[in-house]
Formats: C-alpha cells, structure tokens, sequence
C-alpha cells in the first residue's frame, strides 16, 4: 500500500502551523509531541502506520471551524478522526497531515421521545447514544461490533451497519441531520428533526463520504422503541450450500428476523476453544433472532423452525432463556477474536447477492486452497455482508502479501457476482486501488467531482477512497 | 421525443443543444414549469428479480404497476408505499419506477420503513454530458465509494435521467388493521400518535385528518401489519395502553383508510396544495399559527405528524407561500407548493429555497452534473 509522498512545502511550515492552531485552541488541545502523536499513528487497520505532522482534540464545533481555517489558508491536509476504530484505514495520517480527533465532542444536546430523536455531538460513541436514551426504552439501532468505542462520527463517514440491519437498515437510514464544518471552517447544517431533504439529498451524500466532504460535528439520529424482547435459535447444517438455502426460504417466506448470522466450521472450532459456547462440530451454522412479545417470538420461531427441519439441520437450539440466548450469541460475538488465537488475520467485507452466497462459499474454500490460505467466514448472511477472514502469519515474509492477493480476489469475485467491495468498512487505504474494479473511469470521476464542490482544494482525507492514479491530479 | 435504451439517451443529451423536460409517465407535473422539449424515458422492462435476496432490478421507465404485479405474485411489495400523484394532480398516464425515485416518492410506510430513497440500492443515469453513470449495485449493504444514489433520488431529473434503478423489497404482511379515533383535535390526535410511534409495537401509519378532510369528525388513524396473532396482539396492546376505545378497521377497510391518506385524496379538488415536512410535535402549532394569520385551511397530517398536507383555499395572491415559509424559518423542515396552476408555479418557489452554504452545494453539484444546464432547469428553483 502507498500513501504520497508528504509535502515539503508543509513541512517546513510545520512550526508556523502548530504555532497557529494552538493560538486558536485553548490549551491542551494541540498534539505536536513525536511520543503522543504515536496514538494517532494507525487505526483499526494497523499494519499501516504514520504519525501525523500534529493532531488536534477541539471541543467545539467552532473549535473545530477555527482548525479548518487554519489549515485552509495554510493549505494543510486534514484527516478527521472517530475513535479510530476504521478497518480500512479511513483514519490512517499522512506525515504532512493535522490529524482532526472528534473524541472531546462527546455530549448529548438533545433527547426527544415525542419525536424519537437524539441528538448528540459526533464524538461520542455508538453505545452510549442507546445508553442516553435506554433506561426510557429507546435504543439507537445500528449496531457495528466496535459500538463500544467506536464514534458516530466515524459510524456517518463510513456509513456503518451491524448484525441488525436487516430490520433496521445502516446509518443512512437512521441519520435526521448533521452540523458539518466544511473545508473552508464554515458551519452548515444538513437536514434536522424532520423526515427528507427539501432539496437535494445533501445528508444522503454526506454518509458514507468517508470525512472527505466536511467534518461531522453533530449529529440528529433517529431512535426507536425497544422491542419487548428477543430471542436467537441456533441451527446448525452438515453443508454451508444447505445453509444458505435455507437462508434464501426463511426470507422468501417472507420472515424478516433482526439477525440471521452464519459461520463455518473453521470459526465454529475456534468459538468452541475460546469460548466453549457449546455449538454443534458441523459444517455451518445460523443464528436466527427475532423480536417481538413472547406470543410472537413464539410464533416467528415455530415458522422459522419449520423450514430449518426441511433442510435436514444437525441441530436446533431454541434458546429457552436470557442466559441460553448470551452462550448462542456468544461464540459469535467472540469469533473474531477467536480467529486471531489461531493466528493474524485480514478481515474482508464484500457483500454478495444472498442467492450467490452458496457459490460464492464454494469458490472462497477453492481459492484458499490455491494459495495455500486458510479462510473462515463468519457473516450476515441476511443482507449478503460475508467478513471472510484469512489465517496468515505475519512474521512470514511474504505471507502478508499473499493475503492481500487473495483477499482482492476474493472482493472482486464479490463484485462479479453482482455485489460490492465493501458492504460496511468502507474503502479507505485498504481498497482505494481495486474501486476500479467495480466503478468504471466516469463512475470515479463523478464521485471526485462531488469531492471538488465540497473541498475544492482537496484538503480533507486526500488520499483515500480514490486510486491514487485517478486521483493524482486533483490532490496538490 | 422518446428514447428507448440507455445509449439513445446518452446521445441525445450529448447532442443536445436546448434544454429538454424529463419526463417519465408524465403523471407528476410539479416543480418550476419547464420551457424544453419534453425528453419521455421509455426504457422499460424488469431486469432481474430475486425474491430470496430481497432485490429488484428495473430499467427507469418501468410502469410502476408492472412492478407491484411482479412483486405481488412473490407475495412482496415497495414498502415505502409510493404516492400515485394522478389522484392529488388530476394527471393521467402510468407512474414510472424512475420517477418514483427521481421524485423520491413515499407514502404512509415512510415513517417506520422508510422513505424510497432508502430502498433505492443502486442507479444507472446519463449526467448532463451524456456520461452513462453507475453507482451502488443491488446490494442492502454497500459503502463503496459515495452514494450518489440518495443525491439521484429526489433530485427531481436536475442532475441526471435515471434509466436503471435496483430495489430493496420486502414481504407483504399476512395481514393489517387500523385503530381510528374521531373528535380529537389536532394536538390531541398528534399527541396520541407520538404515543403509539414511541411504543414498541410497530406502528407502519400514524395519520390525523383534520374535521372536513374525510368526514364531519376528525379522524386519527393507527396502523399495525404482520403476522396475524402479533397483529390481534398488538391491537389488544395499543387500545390498552394508548388507543383506548378506539374503531378497529380490518383488512381491505384497513387499506382504503391508508390509500385516501397516501394520494392525499380528499384535496383531490384543491386547485393548491402544499406538502411540509416539519418535526411531528411542531405541527399542531404552525397549523395554529397559520389560520390565525388568515390562512383559512384544513390539513391532513400524516407520519405521525411530521407531514402536513395543507390546502389554502382561495383568497391568496400568493397561495399562502409568505405565510407558510415563515412557520418554516421558525420551526425547521421544508415546504413545497405539490399542486397550483402554472402560472403561481412560475412566481413562487415550489420547492423550499435555499440560503448560504447548502445552496452554494446545490448549484456546485448542479454545475458538475449538468455543466450546461439542459436537465429540467428551473424545476427546483
């Protein structure tokens, strides 16, 4: 993986440029110590790394205006900053670079159960917007598995999803309205408490921009009633084809259950050693939740079982209580981690049509065995999001990059079977090259030209998203 | 002129030296009158359709009929619940897919499942250069790249003509009822609303007709689809705890009750209409507001109140524009004048202006869409 070579240019005004952030910051808030700046140095995708040329931590959106300024005029490049939980890199500095953190903007400014709004500066994280509004039985409903950290700023630039979006739907869906500061500092405000756009879909294209459009500040997000309760069944098959079929019947028996999660065999055993969930040694298994009163989980449940006993499961577990639904959803929540015990993995993030899921299951094994990789997958199998994880051993020379070779093949076998790169992880550094795998030359420059009217002078998260070629022209 | 493929059209507004009307089934006439030849999409057929996967594929002039035919023989439908724009408009002609999401068009359902921008997956569209465009894909979660799908839908045929659209669809309900209450006024009837939109039992329609709309009395309408026993459930829940006392209308009466509120049909009459979209709990206060400055009106609200539709009735030069905007500047959201002749159309702004940095936006985009000029100019002001 590349990044540009840094600008001299900028460099040399490091001290002016640390110099004017601090005057327009309080205290405290300007990073330029090499030791710090180590924190900021990778994200979540941390085989990559770089310190940034300072970082900032402002706690206001004027603060973060002030920041834009400076680096406008200064003609600084800018990579906002959730919580660093990205996966692909989204948050990676470059060494001419003011790493923007959001984490200081962290309060809650408004709860509206009459309207079923929250809103919340951008830093705070995802799980405690759904435990500022809990204890009145709301929730916010996307869900990433990093919700414990991770920050609605980063969750709007990367459009995030979770186990849930079936029912629910990703952020776009669930986002009313930001405060965004643009490249220039000035302050904009996209959309609000009520539904849709008056004009163009300004907020729908700001989501999933990856922070290249502006900075996120705030944040109006929709929250919903909790639903009386939930349940999972477990079901486990002696064939991963098998599985997916019986996917496709729950869905087409028109079912739609919040979660329907798969894994193989290779992440069943590794749950089962790390965790000893107690799962069935067969070859796939689903994990099937759905909501609603007792009567119509019940109900839901019979219907979903009934179609389970057709394909001839090795087991069915009906949890049968709140201890029995954690040790189900336990071996799952802890899969990956339970991956990386056997060894380093890369987790990939394409999303398949749900009818392919059986060939394109085949196909990943095949091509894993070509290179000589492990591969498990452990994914929502509802909305087609598969997190094929490839075993690989960093130490190995080589290794690293046989798993990056693998790993785009296996995203553009994704793609021509009809679905995407990145389902929820975002393209960031790690799939920048392989866009033109799914996007033709006119397809990016659209997108780059959505870039220049927002950041004319490209500024904010240059290098990402783009191949660096197509882009090379555009970034100073 | 009508084009019937995707690369007909991608040579005709290369070609295009004026600009031209884009028209889909040409039953939604709203927006600034349009001086160009009109540029009718007929490029139709469904593409692919995976009822396992949830997905749709159709080309942009797809009858809209010929889809939930499609859909219905799968025991599915477009869960947004489209608005049929012929009843409010008095138009005729076949509703497209395209301008279904061209126009961003949703219904009652919008308030739980979504609006049609939410389900739209994927677009194909030729730009104002006649750059045939893609992105998104028939996917439910992709992240690759911008979504320049949410810009396409509900930007109205300004930036680009949709000749391809791919779909999220879901499952028909085994079943629906509606719980309808009569006398409430406004604040009563949204206040109920809130109530059962913040409760867990899934409300798909939240409605308040206004005494005069649909019959003599107010009426304020509940709706609950699924599964039959978690329907007879959620009813006993509701006139429990919120509907208290409530009418219980089922099954085909259930849907009647949920058309006439998605085709706004009792304004059907109304030579102006105007649609806002407004925080829910604001409503009843800017419905207030407006008779007290002499906006004689009766409104249908729907999305639990967050949708007002308004009808001025006579008497205003401006059709009730000055009035309206203001509540809009005081309480947030957005207006547009749906229906009024040509004329007051071409005076007023149909769609809620913009100020400062999200116009500078708007106009940006419009000049890299459509450098020209030539897609529907003046449509959205």
């Amino acid at each position: 993986m590349q990044m540009p070579e840094p600008s001299v240019d900028v460099l040399s005004r490091k001290a002016r440029i640390v110099d004017r952030l601090r005057v327009g910051l309080p205290a405290g808030a300007v990073i330029d110590d090499p030791i710090e700046l180590k924190a900021y140095e990778c994200d979540g995708l941390s085989a990559y790394r770089c310190p940034p040329m300072c970082a900032v931590l402002p706690s206001s959106t004027e603060e973060v205006s002030a920041v834009m300024r400076i680096c406008h005029e200064e003609g600084v490049p800018v990579v906002p900053r959730g919580s660093g939980t990205s996966l692909s890199g989204g948050a990676l500095p470059t060494a001419d670079s003011v790493l923007l953190g959001v984490a200081r903007l962290s309060r809650v400014l408004d709860v509206d159960y009459a309207n079923r709004f929250i809103r919340v500066e951008a830093g705070r994280t995802n799980l405690s917007v759904t435990g500022a509004v809990e204890q009145d039985g709301f929730f916010y409903a996307p869900d990433p598995s990093s919700q414990l950290a991770c920050a609605i700023a980063g969750n709007i630039a990367m459009n995030s999803g979770g186990a849930h979006c079936l029912k629910y739907g990703v952020t776009t869906n669930n986002l009313l309205g930001v405060t965004m500061v643009m490249a220039d500092g000035e302050i904009v405000e996209i959309g609000g408490a009520h539904l849709d756009a008056g004009g163009l879909d300004l907020l729908g294209l700001v989501c999933g921009s990856e922070g290249q459009l502006g900075v996120v500040t705030e944040a109006t997000l929709r929250i919903l009633a909790k639903p009386e309760g939930a349940r999972p069944v477990l079901v486990g098959f002696d064939s991963a084809e098998v599985a997916g079929q019986c996917v496709s019947d729950i869905i087409k028996a028109g079912i739609v259950p919040v979660a329907i999660e798969f894994m193989d065999r290779l992440t069943i055993r590794a749950a089962e050693a790390h965790v000893a969930a107690g799962y069935p040694d067969c070859e796939a298994l689903l994990i099937i939740e759905v909501e609603g009163s007792e009567a119509e989980i019940d109900d839901q449940l019979v219907r979903i079982i009934a179609i389970a006993r057709q394909h001839d499961p090795v087991e069915i577990r009906e949890s049968g209580s709140a201890a029995e639904s954690e040790k189900i959803w336990k071996g799952r929540k802890t899969a990956f981690g339970a991956m990386g015990q056997i060894n380093d993995y890369m987790c990939l993030d394409g999303t398949i049509p749900v009818s392919q899921l059986p060939y394109v299951l085949r196909r990943i094994g095949e091509m894993g065995e070509d290179y000589g990789l492990q591969v498990g997958n452990v994914f929502h199998a509802g909305d087609g999001n598969m997190h094929p994880l490839i075993l690989y051993d960093a130490n190995k020379p080589g290794d690293l990059e046989k798993t990056e070779a693998l790993g785009a093949d296996i995203l553009k076998l994704c793609v021509e079977v009809g679905g995407c790169l990145t389902g929820e992880h975002g393209v960031g550094v790690e799939k920048r090259e392989i866009m033109t795998a799914q996007y033709g030359a006119d397809d990016l420059e659209i997108q780059m030209q959505v870039k220049d009217v927002f950041d004319p002078q490209w500024l904010l998260n240059p290098a990402k998203v783009f191949p660096l070629e197509a882009s090379a022209g555009r970034r100073m | 002129m009508k084009v019937r493929s995707e690369q007909e059209l991608a040579e005709v507004l290369a070609g295009a030296n004026a600009p031209v009307r884009i028209q889909g089934g040409g039953t939604r006439d709203i927006g600034g009158p349009v001086s160009g030849e009109v540029l009718e999409v007929g490029i139709c057929g469904v593409e692919l359709y995976e009822p396992e996967a949830l997905t749709l594929v159709a080309r942009a002039g797809t009858p809209l009929a010929e889809i939930e035919a499609v859909l219905a023989g799968e025991g599915q439908r477009l869960a947004f619940e489209p608005m049929d724009h012929r009843v409010l408009l008095g138009t005729k002609g076949e509703p497209t897919i395209g301008g279904v999401i061209a126009a961003n068009v949703s219904g009652p359902r919008r308030i739980l499942a979504g609006a049609a921008r939410d389900f739209a997956l994927g677009a194909r569209f030729v730009d104002g250069s006649g750059r045939v465009i893609k992105n998104g894909g028939r996917v439910m979660k992709n992240v690759t790249g911008y979504d320049l799908v949410k810009l396409m839908a509900g930007s109205w045929g300004t930036l680009g003509v949709l000749t391809e659209v791919s779909l999220k669809v879901l499952a028909m309900p085994e079943t629906e009822a509606t719980l309808v209450a009569r006398g409430k006024d406004a604040a009563e009837g949204i206040a109920a609303l809130s109530a059962a939109l913040g409760s867990p039992w899934d409300i798909t329609g939240a409605a308040h007709l206004d005494p005069g709309v649909a019959g003599p009395e107010s009426e304020t309408r509940v709706r609950i689809e699924g599964l039959a026993a978690s329907v007879d459930y959620r009813i006993g829940a509701l006139q429990r705890e919120i509907c208290v006392g409530w009418e219980v209308f089922r099954d085909d009466d259930s849907v009647a009750l949920w058309r006439q509120v998605r085709d706004v049909a009792p304004f059907a009459d109304e030579p102006v209409v105007w649609r806002l979209s407004v925080k829910p709990s604001a409503a009843p206060e800017i419905s207030e507001a407006l008779g007290v400055v002499g906006l004689g009106h009766a409104a249908l609200y729907d999305w639990g109140g967050g949708l007002i539709w308004i009808a001025p009735g006579p008497g205003h030069d401006d059709a009730g524009a000055q009035a309206i905007r203001a509540q809009i500047a005081a309480h947030g959201g957005h207006a547009t004048l749906v229906k009024a002749p040509a004329d007051l159309r071409a005076r007023i702004d149909v769609f809620q202006p913009q100020t400062g940095a999200v116009a500078a936006l708007s106009r940006g985009l419009k000049q890299q869409f459509d450098p020209r000029g030539i897609l529907n100019p003046g449509l959205m002001g």
